[in-house]
């Protein structure tokens, strides 16, 4: 059973108290998953051509090397590739995977899947309100991914959302983050441009604290984690909200481009350093870059991927779900 | 870690000084090592094949100098191949000879396109151009009020009608009143786009159609990894895009995307976008880009920087101090006074060769609470004893570190680190690479890291 909505959040005391979110259909899931693999293999024809089922018809040293490139070429990078191909090779030539075809296509989509899941934990949103910061480098898909984001534990879940704009420094950041707000039917605190983005962080916890608001999500400005001021910024954001309420935020998510190369796993380290982030966003999966760097990221730092973004819309937004990645990743 | 590429060839080809000649073996051996670092750089799997099949060829028989080592010659040889493949010919922006010149701006989401477009605009302002903006991405919520803001900043007209006319008509009225109004250029923002988006790539396609674009440009993030070449060539069939715009440069992404695309398409990178400020926007280079993608840092960025805080003639006489040996700690105070002033030293100091690849240097930010205290050590400090630190023993080790509030170790290890500096930096101005112990020995630190395997060959 692929990951759902009720496993990838985790609601606390609210658990039980909220409405029935409706249990998603074998028809509906089935759609979406026919979905989330198509879009993964719109012109996909890079990676069928060097993985098919046809590739693992004959196993001998071409298949590893097939089976590199194409881990290579899905951005996983060297060290991950390296890892997972020697790992099968051996389970092969050792015997415990048969030397044929589909047992070991099945394997490695295991082997895959068993990646992806290193560090693998729900999204916490068991406090009262619960805070969720997202952070990340310029352009990777925050401020979007929180209007999905909101949106769903809106509509489905029926909790009353928070949104902190706390990017002040881009041209018009807030009036986007407005539009999904109101898309989403979420409320918003914001300030003036150029203002603190602490001081609107605070603000938010504050106000949904006063008004009982279930979720506070906080936006930020893209940054480059080269910056060594501006994730000192983000820094002292994170310790202005857990001012306001010490646990706070519960759950810091970065969104990772799914086009990023090996400068995905810098991000996350660096980002990790300033802000412990608790999982990844893999955004714009509806395009052809497989997102393969979040390999590298569970495998070498251990942060899980929780959510996935396929698209521009506001049901754009799914639980990651590491064996359909992987199955997706290799399917015809 | 020090991944610097010429030290894992020095280490590869440890043998070769003593038979003058790279052999087959050899090269073979070299190649493996730019495989792996082109392929960490996000340089595509296919490009860097075919890339190196080209090197080899260049390599073998390569004659190994008297003054450079076998991996040294190497990188060498790669560092011309890459200029020369992301240079060459490369095509200036197109000007109109009467009417607005045209200059259409398309790429995915996020990579940076409405910056880029207010960037260009003040760019061109700069040079005397009246510039106007037109914004037809009608899709992401406030990308047309983005545009007017930044666009007021660059001193740039914007041309919108919101978000409910379409935008291919939008551009061919904003075209029509850029004629009206005499502008020089218009720049056409538009929405980001996957290039598998078919409707979305077909009213690109319009929207060049109406307008007759003199240069298109393709806006590319320097963080994109094998996926750079799919886009590419998908948006060269659909738009024809003339030249790249590549994207937040200030980043540590090595960039091998840029690699990727001129490779496939042929297409020059116009321009470098390297901040978030308006100002942060330049003339691609191809050398400072090869050395960049090698792991080779950015000393020519450091050094323009630098131009810009020294002046000419202190320059020069720096310069000829530093051949002839006699750089003192005066002189490295006033370089490290400059230095200050240019910015936070953590930006800096991942320009210098290999310092990318340090990843402690990266990670902790150089303590500006250090360099008060080198500074002040070095201000307790006679002219004598700044111009001849080899005097510097016993008593007067004791004296300043009194005078500077500091203790006798670290008035030690600044006499040391120096050293060894000045030492480096005579080999840098003869055309040495550091080594890595060198460079850990002035960073302070040591010690490596078990480096990414790579099965193949």
């Amino acid at each position: 059973m692929p990951t759902s909505w009720q496993e990838i959040f985790d609601l606390g005391a609210r658990g039980s108290a909220a409405p029935e979110a409706e249990p998603e259909s074998e028809e509906r899931r089935r759609g979406v998953f026919s979905r989330l693999r198509e879009s993964l293999s719109k012109s996909r024809q890079a990676l069928t051509e060097e993985i098919s089922a046809s590739l693992f018809d004959r196993i001998d040293e071409e298949t590893w090397e097939r089976l590199e490139e194409a881990l290579i070429l899905a951005d996983a990078g060297a060290p991950t590739t390296a890892e997972v191909v020697e790992r099968l090779e051996r389970e092969v030539e050792g015997g415990s995977v048969s030397a044929d075809g589909e047992a070991v296509r099945q394997r490695l989509i295991e082997i895959l899947a068993e990646v992806a899941s290193g560090g693998r934990a729900p999204i916490d949103l068991s406090g009262e309100p619960a805070v969720l910061l997202m952070v990340g480098v310029n352009g990777t898909g925050k401020t979007t991914t929180i209007g999905k984001l909101a949106w769903h534990l809106s509509k489905e879940f029926g909790l009353s959302v928070v949104l902190a704009a706390a990017d002040t420094y881009r041209a018009a950041a807030a009036e986007q983050l407005a539009e999904w707000a109101e898309r989403a039917g979420a409320e918003l605190i914001r300030s003036k441009e150029g203002g603190d983005p602490g001081a609107v962080a605070f603000d938010a916890v504050a106000a949904a604290r006063a008004r009982g608001a279930d979720v506070v999500i906080v936006d930020t400005a893209g940054r480059l984690h080269t910056q060594g001021n501006l994730m000192d910024e983000l820094s002292k954001v994170r310790r202005v909200i857990a001012k306001q309420m010490p646990d706070a935020p519960h759950e810091t998510l970065i969104s990772i481009d799914a086009t990023t190369g090996q400068n995905g796993l810098r991000q996350a380290k660096v980002f990790s350093a300033a802000v412990e982030v608790d999982g990844v966003v893999l955004t714009k999966l509806d395009g052809t870059a497989k997102g393969g760097i979040v390999l590298a990221i569970a495998n070498e730092l251990g942060i899980p991927v929780k959510l996935i973004g396929t698209g521009e819309s506001l049901e754009d937004l799914r639980p990651f779900d590491p064996a359909d990645f992987a199955r997706a990743l290799l399917a015809e | 870690m020090f991944d610097q590429l010429s030290d894992r060839l020095q280490a590869t080809l440890s043998d070769v000084r003593s038979r003058g000649k790279l052999s087959e073996g050899d090269v073979d051996a070299a190649m493996r090592e730019i495989r792996l670092a082109l392929l960490e750089a996000d340089v595509n799997f296919k490009v860097v094949k075919a890339f190196t099949k080209t090197l080899k060829e260049r390599c073998l028989g390569a004659e190994v100098l008297e003054s450079l080592d076998p991996g040294q010659q190497v990188v060498k040889i790669v560092n011309e191949e890459l200029t020369g493949l992301m240079g060459g010919t490369g095509r200036e922006l197109a000007f109109a000879s009467s009417g607005p010149t045209v200059i259409l701006m398309a790429g995915l989401q996020g990579s940076g396109k409405t910056t880029a477009c207010a960037k260009l605009a003040r760019h061109l302002a700069e040079s005397g151009k009246d510039v106007a903006l037109a914004a037809c991405d009608v899709y992401r919520p406030a990308a047309v009020d983005q545009l007017v803001t930044v666009g007021k900043r660059a001193g740039a007209a914007v041309y919108e009608k919101g978000t409910d006319a379409d935008p291919v008509e939008i551009a061919a009225w904003a075209l029509d009143r850029a004629r009206e109004e005499q502008r020089d250029v218009l720049i056409v923002d538009t929405a980001g786009r996957l290039h598998v988006d078919a409707g979305l790539m077909d009213e690109l396609a319009k929207i060049r159609k109406r307008t007759r674009p003199h240069d298109v440009l393709l806006v590319v993030d320097a963080m994109t990894g094998q996926d750079a070449v799919g886009v590419a060539e998908s948006f060269a069939e659909a738009a024809e895009f003339d030249g790249v715009v590549m994207t937040k440069l200030d980043g540590d992404a090595r960039g091998g995307a840029a690699l990727s695309v001129k490779a496939v398409t042929g297409r020059p990178i116009l321009f470098a976008s390297t901040g978030e400020k308006l100002e942060a926007f330049d003339r691609f280079h191809p050398d400072r880009m090869a050395s960049r993608i090698l792991g080779m840092g950015d000393m020519l960025s450091l050094i323009e920087k630098a131009e810009q805080q020294v002046d000419e003639g202190q320059a020069e006489d720096l310069q000829k101090k530093l051949e002839q040996d006699r750089f003192t700690l005066e002189d490295f105070l006033q370089q490290m006074r400059q230095v200050r002033k240019m910015g936070p030293l953590s930006g800096l100091i991942g320009m210098l060769p290999g310092m990318g690849a340090m990843k402690q240097l990266q990670n902790a930010d150089v303590d500006e609470g250090e360099l008060d205290r080198v500074e002040a050590i070095i201000l307790s400090m006679t002219p004598l004893e700044r111009a001849n630190p080899a005097i510097i023993k016993g008593s007067r080790r004791k004296r300043i570190a009194n005078g500077s509030g500091t203790k006798v170790q670290q008035v030690n290890q600044l006499v040391k680190q120096f050293d060894q500096m000045r030492k480096m930096m005579r080999q840098m101005m003869s055309g040495e690479q550091p080594s890595p112990q060198q460079l850990a020995q002035m960073a302070g630190g040591g010690g490596g890291a078990p480096r990414p395997k790579y099965r193949r060959r």
